[in-house]
C-alpha cells in the first residue's frame, strides 16, 4: 500500500472527524433507565414491529432478551418472533446487504452495539428529528444526521414534521428566559426559524406519547447494547463490600506487623 | 513457624508436625525449597522506611497474574479470524458464563497495568531506585515496560474494533517512514498489503503465546536481580552499610511477613477496590480504556472519525505527532518515529545521566526537583494532547512539551552536579 495514501489518512481524518461530529442541533438529554422494565419492553416491542425489518441485533438471542426483559417464553414466541427462528436464535434479520445497499446506498447497520458507539442522547435526538424534505430520495431528512439513507421508519406513530419556524422564549444575557415586565409570567417570544413543527393529528401517537415511545427504544438499545449492566452492578455492589470488609481485616492484620517494625 | 514446630516437636512430637518436617526435609535434599524461600521472602531483608510508593511493584504482579488468567479464559472462546474475531468478543460477553467479567477484567486490567507501571517508574525516579548498583535490575525494567507496550498493542488488535484496526494500522504504517526498507518493512510486518486477518493471526500469537513468555522471563529476572542487590528505600541509601554481627542489615526487615502481610496484603485489596470499582461501575472509563468506535466491527473502508490511541500510549503518540517539519530530507513522520520511540527508551540511560551525590530526591537540591516535576507535568499534558485532535495550538503546547520531556534527561548530568544536595542520612528515617 503507498505511503501517500496512509499519509494522507493521518492528516486529513482528524480534520474530517470534526466536521463529521459536529450537530448543529439542540439536543434533549436521554438519560437510559434499566430498572424501568415495562419501558425496555415497549422499547423491544418497537424496535420489532418497526426496526428489525432491516436493523439485525445479530449478537444478541431471543431467549437472552425475554429473560432480561421478564418476557415470558409463549409470549415472545407468539408476539415477537414473527420469523418462525427459535426463541435460542440470535436476532438476525433476512434481508441481503447486497440489495439493501442498492435501495438504501448503503446497507442498514446492525444495531446491537449502536447505543455504545453513538450513546443513547444521540439514538433518541436522531429518531426525533426526523422531517419533510422533497429533495432527499426517500422524501425525509434528519437534524441530528443530516442527508441520512434511511427513511423515517416511525413516521406513522409520529406524524408529518416540517422545517419551519417557531415562537421560542427570548433569552436574555444572564441565560433566563426574559419575561414581560408588564404580564407576571409571561415571557417575551421571539421567532426562530429551522426548528421542526410537528402536524398535530397526522400520526398515531400525540407528541408526549411519542417521546415516551422513542425513549423506550432507546432505552432498549441502551441494553443490548451490554446486556450485562444491570448484572454487572448488582455482583459489583457485593463485590466492593466484601472488599472492604476484607480491607479492615487485613488492616488490622498487617498493623500487628507494623507495631513490630515500629 | 517452623521454629515453633520444632521446639514442639523436642516436647512431644506431634505426628503432622513431624510428619510435615520429614516431608519437607525430603524435598529439600531434592530441591532448595526451604533455601529458595528463606532467599527471596523470609530472609530477604528490605528496607524497613518503605512507603506508599512501594506498593506498585507487587501491585505490577497482582496485574499480570489477572491478565494471565483472564487471557487465559479469554482465548478458550476467542476465535482468532476476519470474519469471527469481532462476533467471538460479543460472544464472550453475552453468551459466556461471566465473560463479560472475564472481558472488562481483562480491558481494565491492560489500562490498570499502565497505572501502576508508570507509578512503579515514577517511585524509581523520584528515589533514585535506577543507580548503582541497579543498573541492570533498571535495564531489566525499562525492557518489561517496552515489551509491555507492544503486549498491549498487539492485544488491542484482537477484538477487530474499528479502532483496532485503524490504530494499529496508524502505528504499523509508522515503520513505512523507514527510508529505502520503510514500504518493504511495513508490508513484511503487516504480512498483506493492508491489515488483514494475517496481521490479526501473528499478533495474535504474539500476543498470547510470545510476549506473555518474554514478560514472565524478564519480571523473573527483574526479581532475581532486585534480590541481588537489595531494594532501595525512600532515603536513598544502602542499608547493606550496617549490618549485625549476623551479617543482618540494621535497617532490614524480613520481606515476609512484615512486608507482605503487614504492607503488601491491605494495599493489594485496596487495589482491588478501586480495580473492582471501574471493572464493574465503569468497564469504559468514558470511552478511555475501551474507545466507542471499537464497538463497530473493523472496517478498512471506513475510518473512524477521530483515531487515538488507548490513553497509555497518548504521551508517546502526541510527542510523534509534534514532529511536523521534515529535517535532512528525512519526512516529519520518520522524524516523528525517531523522537516517539527516543521518548519510550531514553529512560534507559538514567544510571548514567544522574551524576548527584546522592540518590533520592528527599536531598536532592531544588534543580532535581522542578527537573522532575515539570517533567511530569509534560508528560501529562502530552499523556491529553494525544487523545485530542491536533490544531496549531495543541501541536506547538505539545512540541513544548516534548523539549521539556527529553530536557529532564539530556540536561540531566548538569543539573544534578551544579545543584547544592543535602546531606543523606547514615541510617534511615521513618516519616
Amino acid at each position: 500500500m503507498n505511503m501517500r495514501r496512509l499519509l494522507a489518512v493521518l492528516v486529513l481524518l482528524p480534520g474530517l472527524a470534526w466536521a463529521a461530529e459536529e450537530i448543529n442541533w439542540p439536543m434533549e438529554p436521554m438519560e437510559p433507565d434499566l430498572q424501568n422494565t415495562p419501558s425496555l419492553q415497549n422499547g423491544y416491542r418497537l424496535y420489532v414491529n418497526y426496526c428489525m425489518g432491516c436493523h439485525s441485533l445479530k449478537f444478541q438471542r431471543y431467549e437472552r432478551t425475554a429473560d432480561d426483559l421478564l418476557i415470558p417464553h409463549d409470549v415472545m414466541l407468539e408476539n415477537i418472533i414473527f420469523t418462525g427462528q427459535k426463541i435460542g436464535e440470535q436476532m438476525t434479520v433476512a434481508m441481503a446487504p447486497e440489495l439493501a445497499k442498492n435501495w438504501f446506498g448503503a446497507p442498514p447497520p446492525d444495531l446491537t452495539m449502536v447505543e455504545r458507539v453513538r450513546g443513547a442522547e444521540w439514538i433518541y435526538n436522531y429518531l426525533k428529528t426526523f422531517y419533510i424534505d422533497p429533495s432527499r430520495p426517500l422524501g425525509v431528512n434528519n437534524k441530528v444526521f443530516p442527508n441520512v439513507a434511511m427513511p423515517h421508519a416511525l413516521l406513522e406513530l409520529q406524524g408529518i414534521q416540517r422545517e419551519g419556524c417557531k415562537q421560542v422564549p427570548k433569552i436574555a444575557a444572564n441565560g433566563g428566559e426574559m419575561r414581560d415586565p408588564l404580564v407576571p409570567g409571561k415571557s417575551i417570544t421571539e421567532e426562530q426559524c429551522g426548528l421542526l413543527v410537528l402536524e398535530e393529528g397526522t400520526g398515531l401517537y400525540d407528541a408526549k406519547t411519542f417521546d415516551q415511545a422513542v425513549y423506550d427504544i432507546t432505552n432498549f438499545l441502551h441494553y443490548v447494547g451490554d446486556p450485562s449492566r444491570a448484572d454487572r452492578h448488582r455482583t459489583g455492589g457485593f463485590v466492593l463490600i466484601f472488599l472492604v470488609i476484607l480491607w479492615v481485616f487485613t488492616w488490622l492484620l498487617g498493623r500487628e506487623y507494623n507495631k513490630a517494625v515500629r | 513457624m517452623s521454629q515453633a514446630q520444632h521446639s514442639h516437636g523436642q516436647q512431644k512430637p506431634g505426628k503432622v508436625a513431624a510428619a510435615w518436617t520429614g516431608f519437607m526435609s525430603w524435598v529439600d535434599e531434592r530441591f532448595p525449597l526451604t533455601e529458595t524461600f528463606e532467599y527471596h521472602m523470609s530472609h530477604y531483608w528490605a528496607p524497613k522506611n518503605f512507603n506508599f510508593w512501594y506498593f506498585f511493584g507487587v501491585l505490577s504482579m497482582v496485574v499480570l497474574v489477572n491478565q494471565l488468567l483472564t487471557g487465559i479464559w479469554l482465548t478458550m472462546s476467542y476465535v482468532p479470524s476476519g470474519a469471527g474475531a469481532f462476533a467471538s468478543v460479543e460472544y464472550i460477553m453475552r453468551d459466556v458464563e461471566y465473560g463479560w467479567l472475564l472481558r472488562y477484567l481483562h480491558s481494565t486490567g491492560a489500562s490498570a497495568f499502565f497505572v501502576v507501571v508508570y507509578l512503579h517508574m515514577f517511585r524509581a525516579l523520584m528515589y533514585g531506585s535506577y543507580r548503582k548498583p541497579r543498573e541492570l535490575l533498571w535495564l531489566v525494567g525499562m525492557a518489561i515496560f517496552i515489551v509491555l507496550m507492544a503486549e498491549g498493542f498487539f492485544g488491542y488488535l484482537l477484538p477487530w474494533g474499528n479502532m483496532s484496526y485503524w490504530g494499529a494500522q496508524v502505528i504499523v504504517s509508522l515503520v513505512g517512514a523507514l527510508p529505502v526498507i520503510g514500504p518493504d518493512l511495513m508490508e513484511w510486518v503487516r504480512g498483506d498489503f493492508l491489515m488483514s486477518e494475517i496481521t490479526l493471526n501473528r499478533f495474535f500469537a504474539l500476543h498470547v503465546v510470545a510476549l506473555p513468555l518474554v514478560l514472565v522471563m524478564l519480571v523473573f529476572v527483574h526479581i532475581v536481580a532486585l534480590h541481588h542487590v537489595g531494594s532501595n528505600n525512600p532515603d536513598g541509601i544502602e542499608i547493606k552499610k550496617h549490618k549485625d554481627e549476623r551479617g543482618v542489615p540494621l535497617d532490614g526487615i524480613p520481606f515476609h511477613p512484615y512486608y507482605t502481610i503487614g504492607h503488601d496484603l491491605p494495599a493489594i485489596v485496596g487495589f482491588l477496590f478501586i480495580f473492582c470499582a471501574v471493572v464493574f461501575f465503569a468497564p469504559e472509563m468514558g470511552g478511555y480504556f475501551l474507545e466507542k468506535p471499537n464497538f463497530e466491527m473493523a472496517d478498512p473502508l471506513k475510518t473512524p472519525a477521530h483515531i487515538a490511541p488507548v490513553w497509555y500510549y497518548t504521551p508517546f503518540y502526541a510527542m510523534l505527532r509534534a514532529a511536523t517539519f521534515p529535517v535532512f530530507g528525512l519526512s516529519a513522520k520518520f522524524w516523528g518515529f525517531v523522537v516517539m520511540a527516543g521518548a519510550i527508551v531514553v529512560p534507559a540511560v538514567l544510571p548514567w545521566l544522574d551524576r548527584s551525590p546522592v540518590k533520592s530526591m528527599r536531598y536532592k537540591g531544588v534543580l532535581s526537583k522542578f527537573m522532575l516535576a515539570v517533567f511530569v507535568v509534560s508528560f501529562f499534558i502530552l499523556g491529553y494532547l494525544g487523545t485530542i485532535a491536533p490544531s496549531p495550538g495543541a501541536t506547538l503546547l505539545a512540541q513544548i512539551c516534548t523539549v521539556v520531556y527529553f530536557a529532564y534527561f539530556v540536561l540531566m548530568p548538569w543539573y544534578t552536579r551544579v545543584e547544592k544536595t543535602k546531606p543523606a542520612p547514615e541510617r534511615v528515617t521513618m516519616r
